[in-house]
């Protein structure tokens, strides 16, 4: 593994690229989408360390290396935060590495608060970053509101390293919220949970959280603001809900565990060998999705994002993936087999296919940012 | 001056043939060619540049919309495209070759769920016509650029609009789901989704703020949020700039996050009291608009936080609204503060660029000594959360010694505006306006980069191909 410690070595070692590489961070995620079909490895985790915090403009810059507790330790002294809550895939994957800033922004994983915040993508301002060319390439910037050409921000997020590799990352950070809460509702069903959410999401409260336990058929909704608001608004919330099932309420650290928990999918609990799939649906499609895919293959599941992020877990097996494709294309949703053995992975299509004209049109960006194909070849689909 | 690419050669000669083949694509009225009427379509929200097009078609439909565009690829004939005409950066201007799809008779809204918080909708729904369709229900479409009443969502796409409350709510590129485009070949897509996040590359994004030079968009997919329980606005006008910027970064630094703050400095404070009298202080040299949102109690909160901060500051006035009315009243200068400097200058240039908010001051005093550098009057107005400047440069049309100057000093702004840190545009877009300057923002190589991204999604550089990107690379 080359793991070089500065942007210029980046720069040398994609020059000298003559095989493709597969392009990490802290390899966190390396399980994820399909194996790539490289023979090197070029890792960003030693770029490492915050280039410049400016908390009252509420930017911070970091090179793509430094790790997602470092960054939240500085942030939190300072009272802010990554909002959108990303995920941290060690209990996924069992890995003992954290999460770097740059594998963050790549893969464009959110957690619970997505759905008031915003995603990973949504609070990233501006990125360096090394095409196939072995360019140093600029995109956004350090301020908070800017359309200045085109958004390769946007572009390189959630391209999980096959457009470039990230150098440097320049994200927006909000205030940590002085204290939350969460309301734990018992629902008959789970079309009843997903009704539960759906009335705190359309609340004028501003619910940050809004997930569903189909085990235990527990709806959960989470507040968080000044104590002052979230004081009231979990009682009005509260009287809200009691009309749809038994309402509790859990506060401060033990509702924060609770949320690290779902951001996490641990509620999921998937056994050690089986694969797991991340959905994202329309919410009122997700209880149909469910259903079929609890009679298809005894699925467990655990919902987030009001019912709109669907994590499943079942057998690794063609069948059962081919049952989620079909389930999730009839939601008219989007599937990622976020963790499989590397022969399931590789033999099926673990993101959706892209229409024939956009496709495509995706060939072309490629080539216009990684001309010789150098950067993670298969990672998303087989053959790109 | 901005130049315009020379036509491409045999178009113009075959303008009847081509308005012929496009009325066979849009019957009746959906397809204008002659002077008259083509007028209105000249030109855009940048008026100092006009520009008639070879033709106009109006299509209704997106297999319209595809019909055109295939016929224009396969004869390459340049297409803009164009919604309400807003712009402020000439993003809609035409070209004399150029044949303009207007997005505006695709005006339906076609579905709306309360539920699941979204809405679809043709390319050519105002901005405020989304809200309007979900406030019984107490929702609203959050992106709230000053042009709303008039812009249409398919423009707020291409140029990834902002707004007063985007400090709380996000740009027009965090309040979609998805897409239905027309490639430059003329192909249908659908990008995003109804759903968050849709695996693969974010098309969705790249599209957003695109300037209408990667697709046509015809369809969106917006997120619609439930509004808060009530709103309330603060006035806190200060001594200095200096003292307001710090201000503001006390209040951001104490954690709260108002849903909109807005600064004004004293020649606006001046134009638009004159214009609304909203019993604004004149004797200030800086004035913020501080919203907060939430129950009663809570807006009484957050606004006694926040007017304990500015009182730290020596302000020269406070007034916290008791009531919508007075809330109403104190937004009233603000958002008739483009109104108020037109009855003062009959022009003027309104400027975007956005810098790190630490770096106001000194960006206001630069602004303050180019002023009587140039000799033209200059008003601020920005949004100062997030450090997007709209300087209003004051300049004389008729008089083309002023507008020569009047550029002169907007395009220094906006250099300023990079060098301390920040970009050219935070809302307002590149469009033709800024074109010519992108080179102060980014590298040839970065260009170069951008550039290619554009020919992957129209190799023969058809669509809007005067916008975003100086001319001298255009493809011939």
């Amino acid at each position: 593994m080359n793991a070089p410690d500065t942007e210029a070595g980046i720069v040398a070692a994609v020059l000298a690229a003559r095989v493709p590489l597969a392009i990490e961070g802290n390899g966190s995620k390396r399980g994820l989408l399909r194996p790539v079909q490289a023979a090197e490895t070029l890792s960003t985790r030693n770029l490492s360390g915050i280039t410049l915090y400016k908390p009252t403009e509420m930017v911070l810059s970091a090179r793509a290396g430094t790790t997602l507790p470092e960054i939240e330790a500085v942030l939190a002294e300072r009272g802010q935060m990554l909002a959108p809550e990303p995920i941290d895939v060690r209990a996924i994957f069992g890995g003992t590495q954290p999460a770097t800033l740059g594998g963050t922004v790549a893969t464009n994983l959110s957690g619970p608060r997505r759905i008031n915040a915003g995603s990973v993508r949504d609070h990233l301002l501006g990125i360096r970053f090394v095409n196939g060319k072995g360019e140093v390439v600029r995109s956004g910037g350090r301020v908070l509101k800017n359309v200045t050409g085109l958004d390769l921000c946007k572009l390189l997020a959630g391209s999980h390293g096959t457009l470039g590799v990230l150098t440097e990352i320049t994200m927006k950070v909000l205030p940590a919220t002085e204290a939350t809460a969460t309301l734990k509702v018992s629902v008959p069903d789970l079309a009843a949970g997903i009704r539960a959410l759906s009335a705190g999401l359309t609340s004028p409260y501003g619910v940050t959280g809004a997930a569903l336990l189909p085990d235990s058929l527990t709806a959960l909704l989470r507040l968080e603001d000044f104590s002052e608001s979230v004081t009231y608004r979990s009682g009005r919330l509260r009287a809200d809900l009691e009309k749809l099932g038994g309402v509790t309420l859990v506060e401060g650290d033990e509702s924060r565990a609770l949320w690290r928990q779902i951001r996490d999918a641990e509620p999921l609990a998937a056994a050690p060998d089986d694969a797991i799939w991340r959905l994202s649906v329309r919410p009122s499609a997700a209880p149909a999705l469910v259903a079929s895919l609890a009679q298809a293959f005894g699925a467990r599941t655990l919902l987030d994002w009001g019912g709109g992020l669907v994590w499943v877990a079942g057998p690794a097996t063609e069948a059962a993936h081919q049952a989620v494709v079909a389930a999730t294309q009839a939601a008219r949703g989007s599937h990622t087999l976020f963790r499989a053995p590397e022969p399931l992975r590789a033999a099926v299509a673990v993101i959706p296919d892209e229409a024939p004209a956009l496709a495509a049109i995706a060939a072309r960006v490629k080539a216009a940012l990684d001309p010789a194909g150098l950067f993670n070849p298969g990672r998303m689909r087989a053959g790109t | 001056m901005i130049a315009l690419p020379p036509p491409k050669p045999g178009i113009l000669a075959r303008r009847d043939e081509i308005i012929a083949a496009l009325r066979s694509f849009i019957p009746g009225e959906g397809v204008i060619g002659d002077a008259t009427r083509l007028k209105p379509y000249e030109t855009d929200g940048l008026s100092a540049y006009r520009q008639p097009p070879l033709a106009v078609v109006l299509p209704t439909t997106t297999e319209q919309v595809a019909a055109v565009m295939r016929y224009c690829h396969q004869q390459g004939i340049r297409v803009v495209p164009r919604g309400a005409g807003t712009s402020l950066s000439g993003g809609a201007l035409p070209l004399e070759d150029a044949v303009v799809i207007g997005l505006m008779r695709m005006n339906r809204i076609l579905e709306i769920d309360f539920d699941d918080r979204l809405a679809v909708v043709e390319a050519g729904v105002t901005n405020l016509g989304i809200t309007k369709a979900v406030e019984h229900e107490g929702f609203f479409y959050a992106p709230d650029p000053s042009s709303q009443l008039a812009c249409m969502i398919g423009g707020n796409v291409n140029m990834n609009s902002g707004g007063a409350h985007c400090l709380k709510y996000g740009v027009t590129a965090n309040n979609l789901l998805g897409l239905k485009l027309v490639t430059p070949e003329g192909e249908i897509v659908e990008v995003g989704g109804d759903h968050l996040d849709t695996a693969g590359y974010d098309w969705l994004g790249l599209m957003t703020g695109s300037e209408g030079m990667l697709g046509i968009v015809t369809e969106v997919t917006v997120r619609i949020l439930r509004g808060p329980e009530g709103a309330r606005a603060m006035l806190a006008a200060f001594k200095g700039t200096e003292i307001a910027g710090a201000a503001v970064d006390a209040i951001i630094g104490s954690g709260i996050i108002p849903v909109a703050l807005e600064f004004m400095d004293k020649p606006c404070i001046h134009a638009c009291e004159a214009f609304a009298h909203a019993g604004y202080p004149l004797d200030a040299e800086a004035m913020l608009i501080i919203e907060v949102e939430g129950s009663v109690a809570e807006q009484d909160f957050l606004l006694n936080r926040i007017k304990e901060i500015c009182a730290r500051f020596d302000p020269i006035s406070l007034k916290v609204a008791t009531s919508v009315e007075e809330s109403m009243a104190i937004w009233k200068g603000r958002k008739g503060a483009f109104g108020a400097v037109g009855r003062i200058s009959p022009d003027y240039l309104c400027m975007d660029g956005t810098i790190p908010t630490g770096e106001l001051p000194f960006v206001l005093k630069r602004i303050g000594e180019m002023s009587t550098q140039y000799g033209l009057q200059v008003a601020n107005v920005f949004h100062a959360g997030d450090g997007n400047l709209h300087p209003l440069i004051m300049f004389d049309a008729n008089n083309p010694d002023s507008f020569r100057r009047a550029e002169d000093f907007g395009a220094d702004i906006l250099k300023l505006c990079v060098e301390v840190g920040g970009c050219l545009t935070g809302e307002h877009g590149v469009g033709v306006e800024k074109r010519d300057l992108m080179h102060v923002q980014f590298q040839p190589h970065e260009l170069a980069q951008q550039r290619a991204i554009k020919t992957a999604f129209d190799p023969a550089w058809l669509l809007n191909p005067h916008k975003v990107f100086p001319l001298e690379a255009l493809p011939q």
